[in-house]
């Protein structure tokens, strides 16, 4: 279960990945956020944000147009 | 994370227009958000982009040949027709009609949920990003300090260069 969770639903590039450094940022290591978008580009963006950010990508679940990213604070 | 070597990031942005002022402000704040450390030097046109009101930056579409113009609302087939090689530059010369244009891109951006540039602008400074103007270009064009956001600091080409020495990722726009 998410501790956390961003709703970035209607927001273009580059704010969910903006967004999501700054809801991290507030979380301690070891919480999980869960971070909803319907930009399609955040899939490729959300994993290498995690790849150049040492955060842990859990999962990624699409559900109609609806993308779901849980992602682990270091 | 612990910092990385050759984080750093440098963006020069020298254009002044409404479409030219996002990708300084979009990739700079996907750097830091990215653990980049990033400075933009801000030079001739570009100082605009750092100006407390920014309600005068316009899109030019004469001579953008390239700019696909559709309108953001209407019917479905009207959406669908990209003006931009239909209407002759003649055009864009009628007083409002670049006014005209650059409401329409608002208006299309706010529809695509892009960010405004001066949210972009807001995050950058939150995530601190280092906005540097050009001191030389300032004094060049007679641009009033006063009229630049908080947060600015005045120099030349020389810091640029010490804001980049430690780095391996620069841009020009």
């Amino acid at each position: 279960m998410a501790d956390e969770t961003l709703d970035a639903s209607g927001l273009n590039c580059p704010l969910p990945i903006l967004k999501t450094k700054k809801a991290l940022s507030k979380m301690d290591a070891g919480k999980i956020l869960d971070v909803i978008s319907t930009d399609a580009g955040s899939v490729k963006d959300i994993e290498a944000f995690c790849n150049q950010t040492g955060n842990k990508l859990i999962s990624t679940t699409e559900d109609g147009g609806k993308y779901i990213f849980t992602i682990e604070k270091v | 994370m612990a910092a990385k070597e050759n984080n750093k990031m440098t963006i020069i942005a020298t254009k002044g227009t409404f479409d030219w002022a996002f990708p300084p402000f979009i990739i700079a704040s996907t750097g830091v958000a990215m653990d980049k450390e990033v400075t933009i030097f801000f030079t001739f046109y570009g100082l605009n982009l750092l100006l407390k009101d920014t309600s005068k930056l316009r899109v030019s579409p004469i001579g953008n040949p390239s700019m696909p113009m559709k309108m953001p609302f209407g019917p479905k087939w009207l959406q669908k027709i990209d003006f931009g090689p239909k209407l002759p530059n003649l055009f864009w010369q009628i007083p409002g009609t670049e006014w005209l244009a650059t409401y329409l891109m608002k208006k299309t951006m706010a529809k695509h949920g892009v960010a405004k540039m001066e949210e972009l602008r807001e995050m950058c400074q939150e995530f601190d990003v280092k906005f540097i103007a050009c001191e030389m270009t300032v004094e060049l064009f007679g641009f009033d300090k006063a009229d630049f956001i908080d947060g600015v600091e005045f120099a030349g080409a020389a810091m640029y260069f010490d804001e980049a020495a430690s780095g391996d990722h620069h841009l020009y726009m």
